[in-house]
């Protein structure tokens, strides 16, 4: 269905090919995943497909790339949209109509279709894709999960002969991705659709795969085989077969279900030995941060303790939220949230998208105002506290790390972060140094990978020494090696007394660094604890290794390493 | 008003399928217009008062649940500044209305003799304020009635009847309005994020220093959706044969001429004879090359609005209402413009009132909208 004959990009200005010797074909009816790590050119090769790449982006593409038959490089994309669908990493930016329904019908009116069979796919894909009830509500006030599904219905309507997706469910909760992948299944086995997508989250898509494309670095040739066996060499593999390296079993089990099955002789040699302790060490206290400064006035507030946002009492928390309720444009975003966070210790907050995390990190930082209870990020009082005061206490990494990138060399940016937090000059330099070795001063922070870029916008913040850091899903569109790397930094924190907070639907990222892990849905905390009680009886937080080793409460790879060595 | 039996049909059968067919955006756009027609011709406050309630009363019962329908709160507001400012300027510069009953006296600021047409203080009259409230409301109604349209119409749904030769300009003014709402978000992300940098996240400074990068987002944005919309067939076009492109071409270009033409020969003393002629024929070209452009696009519409009954009632309600009013100005002029030298109570004049309040007809005639959003929708799993 798909052809690969070849083929090489080079995008206009750059060295060296993104992609070369692409030479691959992916047969009717195959759902194939695309796996590599960050940067290997994984959306050049989807956007081949959909003619997208070279004809939108630039660049000279040599070789050949055929799909149903027709040539790209005779064929522009609004020629092959009958033939390809094509769903990119934010489905916000594809949608053109602002409601579910007009939305599923725009591209069969782009192509001409009849009204009445136009009609009749829609009222299909409506049911297909469980949207019935959505049909007519707005595309802003959907979910991310309940976008997605309008991103892929949209482009099923002309009923494309290939599917191909950039990370469909890197920004969705488990429960959303497995709604999304259900769908692709059901496409893919009753409809028979062929699928190209490429994913980070390999541990939510590999059991789906039928072959598996593997671009091991940038430029090299690419891997094509059965998953079982190109996870046995990829760079880039899930925890479960992480786990099944560790363990030499093989073939490969790709599923909790085969992982379980041969698991029974590894559990019972666990399940005498120790656990390695996650629990807080008894941390270094941080220096403590300068007095506060009072917030400058303002008058047209009519509150009038303004002046003092301080309480004479110092408190053992760098986090305290007590009763917390806030309301955001006419909805209960949070009703009586208490959370606690002592110095040294890490947080994860799960739950679905839409579940609160956000705003109660908002909270923290003092984006937004508590209609009602008390938000403590040290011994200030966030919304009252001035934003120079407030940095040295707490520190927010946003979803988009981006945001807090303003100038156009990673220099400038270092030195407007050690103006902006009164310290020393170079300390944001040297932080950023020992984090991310290798950025050379005049690189563009656009031009850096989403990992470099997330671990500057750390360094950014980290600058203020702030014992309060919290982080906003931080692993979004990171490979395993970037997210490693991350969780070696963040324990490294958590060891020098830095409390963490982060907000996440990584249940893996939250297996290997959480001490605690606080589920929260529609604004309320519906479970606190330490982190293997609480996901390990979780269907959806349970990450992979606590599936396939429960009743044991283990939850990494690493643990598990760690004890047989 | 006695069709209101009909509407309990929805709430009776509850088929999720069958989304009530809305009232065409052109009707609701025609409604409000005319509502807005009329108030252009009083100023007599109760008369403007009563216009007022009768658009909000529709919208508030019409319009739906949806977040383009809450551009009305935000014209109601411009509305009232507009009012504010214009007593706020007849209060300072004072009012070229002569009055006898002076309110207060503000210490008059002496201007240098090159100003002298301008004062600034003195006295305030009620009937300068009067006069000024009259015609300021007269604009607030204006601006309500077009926040009326905006709420009960979906712009968008309002551009997908444009004729098939110029879709791809609505589509880009589709675009554009759905990045304006992108666009106001971000701004408020980027200035939330400046806090985290420690770096107030109010004033002018903070704004400027976020304008660039929410234009480069704004540009991405754009940059991706074209690509989306490209690879979803935007832009498909048929084969056209060439006499057919080329008469098209010679059609638009020679109609745009000839209202050109015919335009400055209307306005001009001399041309008043081939003025009209040639304007007509110019825009019966002109709209010949656009039907004939309309062959080249391939598309075709998903359940386009119908005119139907209910659109007719609804433009012909305010149709009726602007109608009633122009008359009335024609007729009684005194009822529809209350005095205010010397300064006389309004009244409302009973006639043209009784015809303002046909504008309701369409709260009784259309159906009620659906809940979309307010009841929080139970996820499928």
């Amino acid at each position: 269905m798909i052809h690969f004959e070849d083929v090489s990009v080079t995008y206009d200005g750059a060295a060296e090919p993104t992609v070369s010797h692409v030479d691959f074909e992916v047969p009717e009816g195959e759902l194939v995943l695309l796996a590599g790590p960050s940067g290997v050119g994984k959306s050049t090769v989807l956007g081949a497909v959909g003619g997208l790449v070279p004809h939108f982006t630039g660049g000279t593409l040599s070789g050949r790339v055929t799909v149903a038959g027709r040539d790209t490089r005779t064929h522009k994309p609004r020629e092959l949209a009958d033939v390809v669908g094509t769903v990119g990493q934010d489905p916000l930016s594809h949608f053109v109509t602002d409601t579910v329904e007009d939305e599923l019908a725009y591209g069969m009116e782009s192509l001409g279709l009849a009204p009445d069979v136009m009609r009749r796919r829609v009222e299909e894909t409506l049911d297909l894709l469980g949207l019935a009830a959505l049909r007519s509500r707005p595309i802003a006030t959907l979910s991310g999960g309940q976008q997605q599904r309008v991103a892929i219905g949209s482009v099923l309507t002309p009923h494309p002969d290939v599917l191909v997706l950039d990370e469909p469910t890197s920004a969705l909760d488990p429960a959303a991705a497995e709604e999304v992948l259900a769908v692709l299944q059901r496409l893919v086995h009753d409809l028979g659709t062929t699928v190209l997508m490429a994913e980070h989250r390999l541990e939510r898509v590999i059991q789906y795969a039928d072959q598996v494309v593997l671009l091991p670095a940038p430029g090299a040739a690419p891997v094509l085989g059965a998953p079982a066996d190109v996870m046995a060499v990829s760079p880039v593999y899930p925890p479960v077969v992480g786990l099944g390296r560790l363990a030499d079993w093989s073939p490969l089990p790709l599923t909790i279900r085969d992982a379980r099955r041969r698991a029974a002789p590894l559990r019972e040699r666990l399940s005498t030995r120790e656990i390695p302790d996650h629990t807080p060490p008894s941390a270094a206290q941080l220096p403590a941060p300068p007095a506060l400064r009072p917030a400058p006035a303002r008058w047209w507030r009519r509150n009038s303790q303004t002046t003092s946002p301080t309480t004479p009492t110092p408190t053992p928390y760098a986090a305290e939220v007590r009763s917390l309720a806030v309301r955001r444009g006419g909805v209960q975003a949070l009703r009586h949230v208490g959370l606690t966070v002592s110095p040294g210790e890490t947080v994860a907050l799960m739950g679905r998208n839409g579940a609160g995390k956000s705003t109660l990190l908002s909270a923290l930082v003092g984006l937004v105002e508590p209609s009602a209870g008390s938000v403590r990020a040290g011994d200030a009082v966030p919304h009252r506290t001035a934003p120079r005061d407030l940095v040295r206490r707490v520190g927010l990494v946003p979803q988009e790390p981006r945001d807090l990138l303003y100038a156009d060399t990673v220099a400038a940016e270092c030195v407007a972060a050690d103006r902006d937090a009164d310290a020393p000059s170079g300390t944001c330099r040297a932080l950023l140094t020992e984090l991310l070795p290798g950025v050379t001063d005049d690189t563009h922070p656009r031009d850096l990978s989403e990992g470099q870029r997330l671990t500057l916008a750390l360094s950014v913040v980290l600058t203020a020494h702030p014992p309060l850091l919290l982080l906003d899903e931080p692993t979004r569109g990171l490979d395993y090696a970037a997210k490693s790397r991350l969780t070696g930094i963040l324990r490294g924190l958590a060891a020098e007394g830095h409390a963490i907070v982060l907000a996440t639907h990584d249940v893996e990222l939250a297996a290997e660094l959480a001490h605690r892990v606080v589920l929260l849905a529609e604004g309320e905390v519906i479970a606190d604890g330490p982190a293997a009680d609480v996901v390990v009886t979780s269907p959806s937080y349970a990450p992979q290794v606590a599936k396939i080793l429960s009743p044991l409460k283990w939850l990494t790879v690493t643990q598990v390493r760690e004890a047989l060595t | 008003m006695g069709a209101g039996g009909t509407l309990h049909a929805p709430a009776s059968a509850p088929t999720r399928h069958s989304r009530p067919a809305p009232t065409h955006p052109g009707a609701w756009w025609l409604w409000a217009l005319s509502l807005g027609t009329a108030a252009t011709r009083t100023t007599n406050p109760l008369l403007l008062a009563l216009l007022i309630t009768v658009s909000a009363y529709v919208v508030i019962t019409r319009r739906p649940h949806a977040p383009w329908s809450r551009s009305y709160g935000a014209f109601v507001k411009l509305a009232l500044a507009v009012l504010l400012i214009r007593l706020l300027f007849t209060t300072i510069l004072g009012s070229p209305i002569p009055g006898t009953h002076t309110l207060l006296t503000l210490p008059e600021v002496p201007l240098p003799h090159w100003a002298q047409g301008i004062r600034l203080g003195g006295p305030v009259t009620a009937e300068g304020l009067a006069f000024a409230l009259y015609d300021a409301m007269k604009l607030a109604t204006l601006l309500i009635c077009v926040g009326a349209a905006n709420a009960l119409a979906n712009p968008a749904r309002l551009l997908k009847s444009l004729p098939g030769a110029l879709y791809e300009m609505g589509v880009a003014v589709v675009v554009a309005l759905t990045f304006a709402p992108n666009l106001i978000a971000d701004v408020q992300r980027l200035r939330a994020a400046r806090r985290l940098r420690g770096r107030p996240d109010r004033g002018v400074r903070g704004l400027l220093q976020v304008g660039l990068p929410v234009l480069e987002g704004a540009l991405e944005r754009s940059v991706a959706l074209a690509a989306a919309m490209d690879a979803r067939g935007y832009g498909r076009t048929a084969r056209v044969p060439a006499p057919v492109r080329r008469t098209t071409a010679a059609l638009t270009l020679g109609g745009l001429l000839g209202i050109c033409a015919g335009t400055y020969g209307l306005l001009t003393a001399a041309g008043g004879t081939y003025g009209i002629p040639v304007l007509v024929a110019g825009v019966a070209a002109a709209l010949g090359g656009l039907w004939l452009g309309g062959r080249r696009t391939v598309r075709t519409r998903y359940r386009p609005d119908r005119w139907d009954a209910r659109a007719w009632l609804v433009t012909a309600s305010g149709v009726a209402v602007a109608a009633l009013l122009f008359l009335a100005a024609a007729r009684d002029p005194a009822a529809l413009h209350p005095g205010v030298v010397p300064l006389t109570a309004p009244t409302l004049p009973l006639w043209p009132a009784a015809a303002v309040l046909l504008g309701l007809l369409p709260a009784f005639v259309t159906s009620a909208p659906e809940n979309t959003m307010g009841t929080p929708v139970k996820e499928p799993s």
